[in-house]
């Protein structure tokens, strides 16, 4: 065949694999949203789940995922930046550096599974602390956590070279040098990671099945008391997140709507995607202006 | 006698002076070294503790309930509540490495193309449009991706094919899409990490796009690419939800890819909440998860392999 000819298919097929793609994703959203937007309402989001009977919503398990997520920053953010700096920081090269960049990969790499049953295991059981929102939490903090560090390490890397060495160079100490003059310029690529990351998180299903619980108590709404067991704030009950609940219906739903409740439930969890997907870019972009003082 | 003794005591003040004014600046520098160097010890504790305390309860399968090692590897019958228990784990096995192949056979053209398009071809396009697609692609939800298999992809395959739609290949069809986004995001930094001047040899020598592309980057970058794949089938062999919703979960190795089977996150995923800690069945699960976590090292040791044969 001649040269010019194959070049011209190879590009027409490239061509059309990346169209492919892009109509993938496209039919993906349209599908999951136009179908399951027509269940979403005002009544779907924000009341208790039915077992049997039609028309339950979805309120609790919506509640329990940005609970969940907000848990899981509090725990997540200050292990990961701390380690992240000293990976960026203080980390010599040799072995011991070597060793740890090894473990952060595996743990990344574990199947969330399997840090769900690990939860299960020493959080839940012999920690004593049960099915709970604050289990779920610490194993998706096993999960989240090598995110957090490479993210801080990444941006931390990315600082420039001059401006450290000229807070070095003014006698500031090195731990000084990284809060006031490295965090700060890197704080809007890690706030778009961490935002990015918290997005995974809140999809996260497997993990949680073993460790927040597949079940959410009566929630009383009007109860604020973070140690009653039927307040929504006590992070020691158990808790169903919005991904399990559509895993749950769909395997074993009972409801005669089962299907019309996993995909507004799916719609809804996919726009949440979306939102933490274009808030973390708009955010991120927001404090780089902020902080530059750039257009 | 006396003057080297006021000279000791003008050295002591000196130095207390001196340490005075040191002081915070070390404590300083003491507290972040301290902070951070805790951060690290919770997490290699974490991988210690996750590896120990797998490993406990999977061995405790060979060790007190007297299934041996290859009786497990390759038994093909999995009846943990029959009269007479049986674990043999075989067909959970093929089910997981033959989805995560499939899958990566899918996605890898697909992932490669695309990388190639937002490199070489177009990629003006490539990153206003698709980089900002394949990252969306990485945000969705496992149980998303199921719920559109199990609605889409299961239906769709039981009109073409002969079967119930369910099986391998509905899952190495959800699991493709779910490990595009890893297998993309290598080969597009692995090609344009790739030096100009090899390119720009190849296109004066009067070679096409194609040419270059074929012959002189795609080999180039070899090691990298294959990195990517084995990072996404590595994804696919741990995942767990979304196959199990399209898989069907029977414990056979199924005689066509349209037959219901199931992988060992699958089975773990629908027994392991109803087995009692510590009966044989539910040691048996560990030991399937310490497969799967010993499957983790080995993917992890091969990616760190092709990343050593691309450094040299």
């Amino acid at each position: 065949m001649n040269a010019k000819t194959a070049d011209r298919i190879a590009t027409g097929v490239i061509y059309v694999v990346s169209a492919f793609i892009v109509l993938i994703l496209a039919g993906l959203l349209g599908y999951i949203i136009f179908r399951g937007i027509g269940h979403i309402s005002w009544h779907f989001l924000t009341s208790a789940p039915q077992t049997i009977k039609a028309g339950g919503g979805i309120g609790p398990q919506l509640f329990n995922s940005l609970f969940l997520l907000v848990l899981t920053l509090i725990i997540t953010i200050p292990l990961g930046l701390g380690a992240g700096i000293y990976m960026s920081e203080y980390a010599k090269a040799g072995r011991l550096t070597d060793t740890i960049r090894l473990i952060v990969e595996v743990l990344s790499s574990f199947p969330s599974i399997v840090i769900g049953l690990f939860g299960l295991l020493v959080i839940v059981n012999l920690f004593g602390l049960g099915f709970s929102l604050f289990s779920g939490a610490l194993a998706l903090t096993v999960f989240n956590l090598p995110l957090m560090v490479r993210i801080t390490e990444q941006a931390l890397k990315g600082v420039p070279r001059e401006q450290k060495e000229a807070s070095l160079a003014l006698g500031l100490s090195r731990w000084k040098t990284i809060t006031s003059v490295m965090l700060p310029i890197a704080t809007p690529a890690i706030v778009t990671g961490t935002i990015l990351a918290a997005g995974r998180v809140f999809g996260e299903a497997a993990a949680l099945l073993f460790t927040a619980g597949m079940s959410s108590p009566r929630l009383d709404f009007t109860n604020w008391n973070p140690l009653d067991a039927r307040s929504p704030l006590n992070p020691f009950r158990p808790a169903e997140t919005l991904a399990v609940h559509i895993w749950k219906i769909n395997s074993e739903g009972l409801a005669p709507d089962a299907a019309q409740i996993a995909a507004g439930a799916s719609a809804v969890l996919i726009i949440m995607v979306l939102i933490f997907n274009f808030g973390a870019r708009w955010f991120g972009r927001y404090l780089h202006r902020k902080f530059t003082a750039t257009k | 006698m006396e003057r080297p003794a006021a000279n000791d005591k003008h050295f002591v003040q000196t130095a207390n002076r001196a340490r005075k004014v040191v002081k915070p600046h070390l404590v300083e520098e003491w507290v972040g070294k301290v902070y951070t160097t805790l951060c690290i010890l919770v997490l290699v504790v974490t991988i210690g503790a996750i590896v120990y305390f797998v490993s406990s309860r999977g061995l405790t399968t060979f060790f007190s309930d007297g299934i041996s090692l290859s009786g497990l590897l390759s038994g093909l019958k999995w009846d943990p509540e029959g009269d007479i228990p049986l674990y043999g784990a075989l067909p959970f096995i093929f089910g997981s490495f033959s989805t995560s192949l499939l899958a990566a056979l899918i996605a890898a053209p697909l992932g490669v193309c695309a990388a190639v398009f937002m490199t070489q071809i177009m990629p003006g396009i490539g990153k206003r449009i698709l980089q900002p697609v394949i990252e969306l692609l990485a945000g969705i939800p496992s149980v998303v991706f199921g719920f559109v298999g199990l609605s889409v992809v299961v239906p769709a395959l039981r009109a073409i094919f002969p079967g119930q739609g369910i099986g391998i290949a509905a899952g190495a069809i959800v699991l493709s899409l779910m490990i595009l986004p890893t297998i993309t995001t290598i080969a597009t930094d692995a090609l344009s990490g790739l030096s100009a001047g090899l390119k720009e040899a190849s296109y004066a020598l009067g070679a096409t796009r194609w040419q270059t592309i074929y012959r002189i980057v795609i080999p180039t970058t070899l090691p990298s690419l294959l990195t990517g794949v084995v990072l996404g089938m590595s994804r696919a062999f741990g995942e767990a939800l979304a196959v199990q919703m399209v898989i069907g979960n029977s414990p056979h190795i199924p005689h066509s890819l349209f037959q219901s089977a199931s992988t060992l996150t699958s089975v773990i995923t629908l027994d392991m909440g109803n087995t009692v800690m510590g009966s044989a069945h539910n040691n048996a699960l560990w030991s399937l998860a310490l497969i799967l976590l010993a499957m983790t090292f080995v993917f992890v040791f091969v990616v760190r392999f092709l990343e050593r044969r691309k450094n040299r």
